[in-house]
C-alpha cells in the first residue's frame, strides 16, 4: 500500500495489529516476581450449591491449600488422610518415572513418539482422587495420570507406546494415544480440543438416562481457542449438563505462549462467567488444591448444580513432546524459575511437614515405583517395540473400518497383502 | 396402504425406530417443539418428551460433538444438520471423531449414529441452502453415505441407518420432500401422491444398506444416480425415448458395485449424474469404478452430468441445475456411435 492509498488519508491514527509476545525468550532471566501469588488458604469456599456467580470472583483467585510452611490451611483443605495422600504421591512419582523411562525408549528408538507431563502431575491424579471409578474422563495427551490413579496397568501403557502384539489399539494410534473403556478412559484424539464438547455429550446421556456418574472433559490453555471449547460451554450451560470441564494451563501450547489464545485480557476460568456457569482456578502444582476444586464440581455436577470450569494454573516443565526443543522458544531455566513449585516435591514436603513421611521413606518407596516401571517396560518389550511392527498382519489394517469389511476394503486387503507377498 | 410424502415417511422412521428402543435420542436446530424447519421430526417431542426430542444451539460442531459423547455413552443419536450446507462446522468431529472412532480404538468404542441433513437444489436457496456435498463425505473412510429418493425408501433406509452398527450420514434431496421433480422448473409442481412409491407400508421395514434399486430396467444405455436426479433422467429417458436401465445408487457408500457391473456388462454405455460440482465429485468415483471394472464392455466414453465447478447460484438457478438439456447432450454424446 502506498501513501496515497485512500485508506490512508483520513487524519486518523494509523491502525496497529497486537502481536501477543511472551515475557521471555531464549537468553534473558526469567523473572516471575509480578505474578500475584495469592496466599495458600485465601479464596473462599461456596457452598457446592452456591449460584454460579458466587463462585466467578474465584475465576481471577487462586485457589491454593499448600501453604510455605507445607502445612495444609484455608477452607479448600480437603483433610484427606495421610493414606490417600501417600498413594497420591506413590502415583506422581510412578508418573514421572515412566514419563522418563519412555521419554529415553523414543530417544533409543524404540518408538515415534512420547509426551511427558513434567510439573503437571498434581493435576491428573488428585483429580481422579477426588471422582469416583465410574466417572467417565475425556482428557487430553497429557493426563496419563489418569490411567495411573486407577490403577492401569502399567504394561498396557507401554504397549501402545510401542504399537507392539499387546496393543489393544493394534499398532493404529499414535504413542501416548490411550483409550480404556473399562477404565473409563476416552480414546485421545490428536485433533486438539474434539474430546470437550463430547465430554459434554457423555454427561447430557447420562443425565438423559438418570444415570448417577458424571464426565470430566480435559483441555488445555492453548485449544480453548477452539470452537470446541466454547460448544462445549454453550451445551454444558445450556442443558446444565453435570460435567467437570478441566483447562490445564500449563502456559504452552508447543511454542505459543497462553497470551496467543488470550491469556493476556483474562484468565481461562473467567471464559466460564460468560456462559454463566460455575467457575474455579487452582494452583495446578497443589495436589490438595486440585482434589478440592474437582470434589467440589463433582459433588455439584452429582447433585444436579450444573457444570464447573476449572482452571488448573501451571507449568509446562518441559517440551511439549518428544519432537519439541523448547530452548528455540523460551529460556531454559524458565521452569525452575516458575514459583508455584515442583508438585511432587511440595506434596512430599506436606506429608513430611504432618509427620507422614521422610526422606527414607520416599526414597524406598521412589525406588519401588522405579522398578514396577522397569519390570513393565521388560514385559513390553517381550511383545515388541515399534520397529518390528506393522508387518505380519497386514490384513488387520482393514478391519474396524466398519463393523463388518465391505466389498472395497476387502479389495484393498487383497491388493495390500499381495505387496507383502 | 397409507399414501406419505418423504416429509412423513421419514417422521414415520422416527417414531417406528424410537417406540422400538429407547436408547434414540432426536436433536438439532429447531427440530423439537416446532418439529424442524421441513417438518420432518413434528410430533416427535410431544410423543417421547423433551429428553428424547430436544432443540439444540445453532452449533453444528456442538451437535455433532454431543452426540459423539453421547455414542459413547451408550445412547444412538439421530440429529439432524438443519441444510447439509451448515454442516461444515461438524466435519471435524465427523471426519476425525465419528468416522474413526471404531478404527482408532480397535472396536472398543463404535459410532452408531445418524447425521440427517437436507441437501441439494432446485428451491431458490441460494449458495447457502442448496449444497450437494455428499463427496465430502464418501472421500471419508469409516462413514457410510445414504440418499434416497423416494419416500418408501426413505423410511426403509432411514430404519436401516438407525439399526446400523456404523456412523450413516443421511442425505435428504429436499428438492423432492414433497414431490417428485423431472428437471423441468416451469412445469407444475407433482405430488408424491400420484408415484407408486408414496405409498408406504405402516410399521418397521428396513431397505438394506448398499443396495442399490434398478428403477428402470433397459438394455441401451445404464444411467447411474441419487436423489432428486433420479427423477430428472428418468424423465429425460422418456423423453429422448431411450431404453436405459437407470440405477437408484440410495447407498453411495458402501457402493453396489456388483449392481452396476451387471447392468454396464449388459448395456455397454454409462452416464453418471449428480447435482454438485464436477471436479473430483462423487460422479468421478463412479467413472472410475466403471471405467476399471467394465471398460472392455464400453462401446463409448462415459458421460457425466453434474453441477457447475462454481458456487451455487440463486438467479442463476437453473443455469445450474443439472436439468434436461445437459441430460440430453450427455445422452447423445453417449449414444453416439
Amino acid at each position: 500500500m502506498s501513501e496515497k492509498d485512500p485508506s490512508l488519508r483520513r487524519n486518523a491514527p494509523r491502525l496497529a495489529l497486537h502481536v501477543p509476545e511472551p515475557p521471555f525468550r531464549p537468553g534473558d532471566t526469567p523473572d516471575f516476581s509480578s505474578l500475584k501469588i495469592p496466599a495458600a488458604g485465601s479464596a473462599p469456599r461456596p457452598d457446592t450449591t452456591a449460584a454460579a456467580a458466587e463462585t466467578h470472583p474465584l475465576a481471577t483467585a487462586l485457589v491454593r491449600v499448600l501453604g510455605d510452611d507445607h502445612k495444609a490451611v484455608g477452607p479448600w483443605d480437603p483433610k484427606l488422610d495421610a493414606d490417600t495422600l501417600r498413594k497420591m504421591l506413590r502415583d506422581m512419582v510412578t508418573v514421572r518415572i515412566f514419563d522418563d523411562r519412555m521419554y529415553r525408549s523414543q530417544r533409543q528408538g524404540k518408538t515415534s513418539f512420547y509426551m511427558k507431563c513434567t510439573g503437571e502431575e498434581a493435576i491428573a491424579i488428585p483429580a481422579q482422587t477426588a471422582l469416583d471409578r465410574e466417572d467417565m474422563h475425556f482428557p487430553t495427551y497429557r493426563q496419563q495420570g489418569l490411567l495411573i490413579a486407577r490403577g492401569y496397568p502399567l504394561v498396557e501403557m507401554m504397549n501402545q507406546i510401542y504399537s507392539n502384539k499387546g496393543d489393544k489399539l493394534k499398532g493404529r494410534q499414535l504413542p501416548i494415544m490411550y483409550s480404556d473403556k473399562a477404565y473409563g478412559f476416552f480414546s485421545i484424539s490428536g485433533n486438539l480440543g474434539t474430546q470437550f464438547p463430547q465430554a459434554v455429550g457423555w454427561a447430557m446421556g447420562a443425565a438423559i438416562k438418570g444415570d448417577s456418574r458424571i464426565a470430566m472433559g480435559w483441555i488445555g490453555d492453548g485449544a480453548t481457542a477452539e470452537g470446541d471449547f466454547h460448544s462445549a460451554l454453550t451445551f454444558a450451560a445450556v442443558y446444565n449438563v453435570p460435567v467437570v470441564l478441566a483447562v490445564v494451563n500449563n502456559q504452552w501450547a508447543i511454542s505459543s505462549f497462553s497470551g496467543i489464545a488470550g491469556a493476556e485480557r483474562a484468565t481461562f476460568a473467567q471464559r466460564a462467567v460468560g456462559y454463566g456457569i460455575a467457575s474455579l482456578r487452582v494452583d495446578g502444582n497443589d495436589a490438595l488444591a486440585v482434589y478440592a476444586a474437582v470434589k467440589w464440581a463433582s459433588e455439584r455436577a452429582r447433585s444436579n448444580g450444573g457444570p464447573t470450569l476449572i482452571e488448573f494454573f501451571t507449568y509446562r516443565a518441559e517440551g511439549h513432546s518428544t519432537s519439541d526443543d523448547p530452548s528455540g522458544y523460551r529460556p531454559t531455566n524458565e521452569a525452575k524459575a516458575w514459583p508455584l513449585g515442583d508438585p511432587i516435591e511440595r506434596l512430599k514436603a506436606h506429608l513430611i511437614a504432618i509427620g507422614e513421611w521422610d526422606d527414607e521413606r520416599h526414597s524406598a518407596m521412589t525406588a519401588e515405583c522405579d522398578a514396577a516401571v522397569r519390570a513393565a517396560q521388560k514385559e513390553s518389550e517381550k511383545l515388541g517395540i515399534l520397529p518390528e511392527q506393522g508387518k505380519d498382519d497386514v490384513g488387520s489394517l482393514f478391519e474396524d473400518v466398519y463393523a463388518e469389511v465391505p466389498w472395497h476394503l476387502a479389495e484393498q486387503r487383497e491388493e495390500a497383502l499381495d505387496e507383502t507377498r | 396402504m397409507p399414501t406419505m410424502n418423504m416429509i412423513q415417511a421419514l417422521n414415520d422412521a422416527h417414531k417406528v425406530t424410537m417406540r422400538a428402543d429407547d436408547d434414540i435420542v432426536v436433536f438439532g436446530e429447531d427440530i423439537g417443539f416446532f418439529g424442524g424447519v421441513f417438518r420432518v421430526t413434528e410430533g416427535l417431542q410431544k410423543e417421547f418428551g423433551k429428553t428424547r426430542v430436544f432443540d439444540a444451539p445453532i452449533s453444528e460442531g456442538g451437535i455433532v460433538a454431543a452426540a459423539v459423547g453421547m455414542a459413547a455413552y451408550g445412547i444412538k443419536p439421530l440429529i439432524e444438520i438443519q441444510f447439509a450446507d451448515y454442516i461444515y462446522p461438524g466435519y471435524d468431529q465427523i471426519v476425525s471423531e465419528v468416522a474413526k472412532m471404531r478404527y482408532r480404538t480397535g472396536g472398543e468404542w463404535t459410532m452408531p449414529m445418524v447425521i440427517r441433513t437436507p441437501y441439494g437444489g432446485g428451491i431458490f436457496g441460494g449458495q447457502t441452502h442448496s449444497q450437494s456435498p455428499e463427496s465430502l463425505f464418501t472421500h471419508i473412510a469409516g462413514l457410510k453415505v445414504v440418499v434416497p429418493s423416494t419416500p418408501y425408501d426413505a423410511k426403509g433406509l432411514l430404519i436401516a441407518a438407525v439399526e446400523d452398527p456404523d456412523p450413516v450420514i443421511f442425505f435428504e434431496p429436499k428438492r423432492i420432500y414433497n414431490g417428485p421433480f423431472d428437471g423441468h422448473h416451469d412445469r407444475p409442481v407433482k405430488p408424491w401422491s400420484k408415484h407408486p412409491a408414496s405409498e408406504v407400508p405402516e410399521g418397521h421395514y428396513a431397505i438394506p444398506l448398499g443396495k442399490a434399486s434398478i428403477v428402470r430396467e433397459g438394455e441401451a444405455l445404464t444411467i447411474l444416480a441419487y436423489g432428486t436426479m433420479v427423477h430428472v433422467a428418468l424423465a429425460a429417458v422418456e423423453e429422448h425415448g431411450l431404453d436405459a436401465e437407470v440405477i437408484d445408487l440410495r447407498t453411495l457408500l458402501p457402493l453396489d458395485i456388483a449392481a452396476i457391473e451387471k447392468s454396464v456388462e449388459k448395456t455397454g454405455r454409462c452416464m453418471v449424474a449428480m447435482e454438485a460440482p464436477r471436479t473430483s465429485g462423487f460422479a468421478s468415483e463412479l467413472v472410475a469404478q466403471v471405467q476399471e471394472r467394465c471398460f472392455y464392455h464400453l462401446e463409448a466414453p462415459i458421460e457425466r452430468v453434474t453441477g457447475w465447478d462454481t458456487p451455487y447460484p440463486h438467479a442463476y438457478e437453473w443455469a445450474y441445475f443439472p436439468g434436461p438439456k445437459r441430460m440430453k447432450k450427455a445422452l447423445e454424446k453417449v449414444m453416439a456411435d
